[in-house]
């Protein structure tokens, strides 16, 4: 078990999400940031797709009540374990009574805790995500709490004495301008109503993450963007990464948590490829958007694929090594 | 100012990003419309690739397992299945619901009023006349987007979305009028309030009403 110690954030139990349960109206939930919880995953031999904890930007400490494998992946949050300091993106044995100390990182906004096996609360529709607005999944639906234990599944994967590390995203997927989080994005089917103006402002501009930002969406403050007729639409179904444009100008970012459908224009939508570098970016960041079509948004799925795929064989690789020559 | 609803001459087929794709019908927007559409997402649901069919209002997303490199197949297959014609035939359930309109649960009605040149009273007598069916489910779990709003109640949406209103809600906004299933943000006009669960993730299915149920709203109060 793991006790929480501390934790004045917005702590959630977070797998890949929801599928299959739109027509219900039920959001993905999951992970705002799905690659790093799967590079915490795949460092501890579980399914990519196992819970771990996300954690929002503020400080949090937890005790290990056993002897367990875990993994931090996500924002760079300076973690100890106890006196020791750990990498990002590294994966560590805990003994009994260690405890564990995420910082406010230094940049990015969630870290991840992953543990052997997942952790082990129980499936509901299909997913072991919390679902904060209708209070199912996780931990009761809700946040983590001071006090609260949390199980791990376990697994028998041995990890290497000294751990095991991944290669950061950031520095192993092609990004990025200096501090300012670049993202591709899709025009969507209103792009066209959008005044000339606007449509140059919004690939130009650096658009400011607003503290009105969020699981559901990140309020954008930037240029107005206007549209040249008004129009009314229909309501339709939303995904992560839609950008609507309320008629205030200012653009929303729909997210992990958003609405599953909705009706304001929608000026572009982020690649999946890149909702993990959003869900990094912190009130006050900049944001840019460039433009990008269905080719290019396969490409950079397939890169992220690899990248996944040449770390869960090395992963795999060093496993088996500490397992044939006793190293563990 | 009342909302001008544009209608399409053709499908029109975007990309909702990498990997979903929107199909909006042309037409009215009417339940003739909305019956090829729940029709198309039954269809839709075997293809290849896609993980979910939703329909939404008289439009159709597609969720997929993993981005395709151009929309030209499900461009095909979407006019294809579209151009039957089939529509689907539900039999409906039936929900009276007693609504309290006005007072603290519905903010906004005297704004509506202002807003359509009506009396509160003549709204709610407006409101509380048709049949309403459950076009789509979706926005937060177990909504249910009706149509058959009487098109002298359409008003644009608000133009800042209250941060959150309670479940119970009934509010309304261009074509469109609803119940909350749960507390969450609006930019709707919230008129009037009920008490009802849409949803429990433990149930099996777990929303309450599916397309094609009908909801009658009964006015239970009128608080001026």
């Amino acid at each position: 078990m793991i006790e929480i110690l501390s934790t004045p954030s917005l702590v959630t139990v977070q797998d890949l999400g929801r599928s299959g349960f739109y027509r219900y109206g039920v959001c993905r939930s999951g992970a705002m940031d799905r690659l790093a919880l799967a590079i915490g995953n795949l460092l501890l031999g579980n399914d990519r797709s196992a819970a771990g904890l996300e954690i929002p930007i503020l400080p949090l400490r937890l005790r290990f009540d056993v002897d367990m494998n875990f993994s931090l992946a996500g924002a760079d949050c300076g973690a100890m374990l106890g006196d020791r300091p750990l990498p990002p993106c590294w994966a560590a044995r805990a003994k009994a009574g260690d405890i564990l100390t995420l910082n406010t990182p230094l940049s990015g906004c969630r870290a991840y805790l992953c543990v052997a096996g997942g952790i082990d609360v129980p499936e509901v529709l299909g997913s072991r995500s919390t679902q904060l607005r209708e209070t199912f999944g996780g931990i009761d639906g809700r946040a983590l709490q001071k006090g609260d234990r949390i199980a791990a599944a376990g697994n028998d994967a041995r990890l290497p004495k000294d751990g095991l590390g991944a290669l950061p995203p950031a520095v192993a997927l092609a990004a990025a301008g200096d501090g300012v989080t670049v993202v591709r994005v899709i025009p969507a089917a209103e792009y066209g109503d959008y005044d000339e103006a606007s449509r140059a402002a919004f690939w130009s501009a650096d658009w400011k993450v607003t503290g009105q930002s969020n699981r559901a969406g990140y309020r954008l403050e930037g240029p107005d963007l206007a549209l040249s007729r008004m129009i009314e639409l229909r309501s339709h179904g939303v995904v992560p990464g839609v950008i609507q444009v309320p008629a205030g100008g200012q653009p929303i970012i729909q997210l992990a948590d958003a609405a599953t459908m909705g009706g304001y224009p929608k000026i572009g939508v982020v690649i999946d490829a890149d909702l993990w570098r959003i869900a990094q970016a912190r009130p006050g960041d900049a944001l840019r958007f460039v433009e990008c079509d269905m080719a290019m948004a396969a490409d950079a799925h397939d890169e992220t694929e690899i990248y996944l795929a040449h770390l869960a064989a090395d992963v795999s690789r060093q496993y088996r090594l500490a397992t044939a020559w006793g190293v563990a | 100012m009342s909302a001008s609803a544009a209608s399409l001459e053709e499908p029109r087929i975007t990309p909702l990003g990498s990997s979903a794709i929107l199909f909006e019908a042309p037409g009215a927007f009417d339940i003739e419309h909305q019956k090829r559409i729940w029709a198309l997402a039954d269809a839709a649901t075997g293809w290849d690739m896609v993980v979910e069919a939703v329909p939404g209002m008289t439009n159709l997303m597609l969720i997929l397992a993993r981005p395709p490199r151009d929309l030209t197949a499900f461009e095909a297959l979407l006019r294809a299945a579209w151009d039957t014609g089939d529509e689907k035939h539900v039999e409906p359930t039936v929900l009276e619901l007693p609504i309290v309109y006005g007072g603290e649960g519905g903010p906004h009605l005297r704004d509506v009023a202002e807003g359509t040149g009506f009396s509160v009273a003549e709204v709610v007598r407006i409101h509380t006349e048709p049949d309403y069916t459950v076009y789509a489910v979706g926005s937060h779990a177990g909504y249910c987007y009706l149509g058959g709003l009487d098109a002298r109640l359409f008003m644009t949406r608000r133009k800042v979305p209250l941060v959150s209103i309670p479940g119970g809600s009934l509010s309304l906004a261009g074509m469109q009028t609803g119940v909350s299933a749960s507390a969450g943000p609006s930019g709707w006009h919230t008129i009037g309030r009920a008490e009802i669960s849409f949803f429990d993730p433990e149930r099996q299915p777990p929303a309450l009403l599916k397309p094609g149920d009908v909801i009658r709203f009964k006015a239970e109060r009128v608080i001026v």
